[in-house]
């Protein structure tokens, strides 16, 4: 080995030693920071109280409330489609079907659309279109649907966690041996039986970590659900399906952006993101966990 | 497909006599032939084992008996396949009765994830059979398989627990407890050591007074001492099929000598 490579080797070696070391710096800053000025105004008053004084005091509760709320709402509405989907594609459509390309292709493009677009998306589609056309049908076209409105941010977030759903469970569904469904079929099981009865046990692991993966997604979303039905401030707990709600990430922005006195919301503002941050680290690490738990039953079955 | 307008109507006795027959079977992948035109029966009373090497179109003729060659949409059949003389292919015959009544094991066991009770009861389970008669007829089937004595106490275990021989049996046992007419065999004992080969072979002898047994193999070893009559299929073609000994020892063929002599293959 010449001179001149060995000092370009330990060179470039060096520089991608640093790169490493940046991201590793930039996560403990962020994660520092936020555990530095945040740990302190967590309590159980922080955790269970609605906020007061303009945001500087009180808590969180009502956008820890309306942040679960929704995605309890985003799941019911985005694992029987997700699933569906899947099944649909891997299970029932033609292997090398024109359409299955175009409805995959429409999945990844799904998956890129910028949130905010899927906002705009919702607003227009379902609480102009959809919850409009409810109200003139319904309620005479008094106000109840055509307004921002939990279940409609809801869906708009199930759109945009639908990808992560059909991804999981296909891969799901990939992971089960071919053997399995042809034994199935082999004692007279029909499509559906062999799919309820073998395909569907087999893929709920998979089908969970991307129901989770969603919901750590959709509960860190603030674009979806800006227009869609998340409100600056709500003494009350939205009980109804047409009712607006608090959200832990449109809370981070408000307070950030709109707050009248932005140094006395300070410490809640960090709280806030701690709390939010802990939120989906934890779904995200039971989603991991799960995962890895599928793996290793996968591989002791071959 | 040809309709035997005698047979047309589903008559229970007719199906009982356990005879599967093909006629001028043929299949295409891609346009490439890989039956061209088999004419075969089996009976009830008899083993019949089908040898020939790789390629030869063996496991293909297997699944059309039972239509699991259907499952890849890339295959194209044609000919007909009789059961008790009427057409599996048939509109009438729904797929899914056709597979209970023509069971199948395959060459690597395959239990469900289930228990071993799990497995057995699951074709029953589909449909049709009423509980309580469950347990009898998994008993009966056990029994019939060889496996009994050895899983009477393990039943709620996962399948997965037993031993690759005692899978097969298992597996052998799972097709049993639907009391099929016909059992399609698809190189069973090709993982198995020689103790677990014997004990399925001992397992078909007893079996085939009530089921007509096809048993697909790559052991001309296991045609010569397991079966009554024995079919030497080559590049898509049955070359002969007679009786185990004339064949062995007489063969009419040639090619079906050099196969059974080890000269290639």
């Amino acid at each position: 080995m010449s001179k001149g490579t060995g000092i370009g080797g330990t060179f470039m070696v060096s520089m991608m030693a640093l790169a490493c070391a940046v991201i590793v710096a930039m996560v403990a800053i962020i994660i520092g920071n936020i555990l530095l000025h945040g740990a302190g105004g967590i309590s159980w008053e922080f955790l269970s109280r609605a906020p007061e004084a303009g945001m500087t005091r009180g808590g969180i509760f009502p956008a820890i409330f309306g942040t679960a709320a929704l995605v309890i709402l985003m799941t019911i509405a985005v694992i029987p489609l997700g699933v569906a989907t899947a099944v649909y594609m891997h299970e029932y459509a033609p292997k090398r079907s024109r359409m299955i390309g175009l409805v995959r292709l429409a999945i990844q493009n799904l998956a890129g659309v910028p949130a905010i677009v899927f906002g705009l998306f919702g607003y227009v589609f379902f609480t102009k279109f959809v919850g409009a056309a409810i109200d003139r049908g319904l309620y005479g076209g008094e106000l109840v649907y055509g307004q921002p409105a939990i279940v409609w941010a809801a869906l708009t977030m199930a759109l945009l966690t639908l990808p992560t759903v059909v991804v999981a469970t296909e891969e799901a569904l990939r992971a089960i041996p071919q053997s399995y469904r042809e034994a199935a079929y082999a004692l007279g099981a029909t499509r559906w039986q062999m799919i309820r009865r073998v395909v569907l046990p087999q893929a709920t692991g998979g089908i969970l970590t991307g129901g989770i993966l969603a919901v750590s997604r959709g509960s860190g979303e603030v674009a979806p659900v800006m227009f869609t039905g998340a409100a600056y401030f709500l003494p009350e707990l939205p009980r109804r399906l047409h009712d607006q709600f608090m959200e832990l990430g449109y809370h981070v922005y408000v307070m950030t952006t709109q707050s009248i006195d932005v140094e006395a919301t300070k410490p809640v503002l960090y709280s806030t993101v701690l709390v939010l941050l802990m939120l989906t680290f934890l779904l995200n690490f039971t989603a991991i966990m799960i995962r890895s738990r599928i793996r290793r039953r996968l591989r002791h079955d071959r | 497909m040809i309709d035997e307008p005698q047979n047309a109507r589903p008559g229970e006795k007719a199906e009982e006599d356990g005879s599967i027959r093909s006629e001028a079977l043929q299949v295409r992948h891609a346009g490439r032939q890989i039956l061209k035109g088999i004419t075969l029966a089996a009976r009830r009373g008899e083993i019949l084992s089908i040898i020939g090497p790789a390629g030869a179109g063996k496991t293909t003729f297997l699944r059309c008996l039972n239509r699991m060659l259907e499952l890849d949409t890339a295959f194209e059949i044609t000919g007909d396949v009789l059961l008790g003389g009427r057409s599996i292919y048939s509109r009438d015959m729904p797929v899914a009765e056709v597979r209970r009544r023509v069971g199948m094991v395959f060459s690597i066991p395959v239990p469900l994830p289930l228990t071993v009770y799990g497995n057995l009861a699951f074709g029953p389970s589909l449909g049709g059979a009423t509980r309580d008669s469950w347990d009898e007829k998994i008993e009966a089937a056990l029994r019939a398989a060889h496996l009994w004595d050895e899983v009477k106490d393990r039943l709620q275990e996962p399948a997965r627990n037993l031993s690759g021989g005692q899978q097969q049996r298992l597996c052998l046992a799972r097709a049993l407890v639907l009391r099929p007419s016909v059992l399609l065999l698809d190189e069973p004992c090709s993982g198995l050591d020689p103790v677990s080969t014997a004990r399925i072979e001992e397992a078909l002898q007893q079996l085939k007074k009530d089921v007509t047994v096809i048993l697909v193999t790559n052991n001309v070893k296991q045609a010569a001492r397991a079966s009554d009559r024995t079919a030497f299929f080559l590049f898509g073609e049955l070359i002969e099929v007679d009786r185990t000994e004339s064949l062995f020892t007489t063969p009419r063929d040639r090619r079906t000598a050099d196969y059974i002599s080890g000269r290639f293959g």
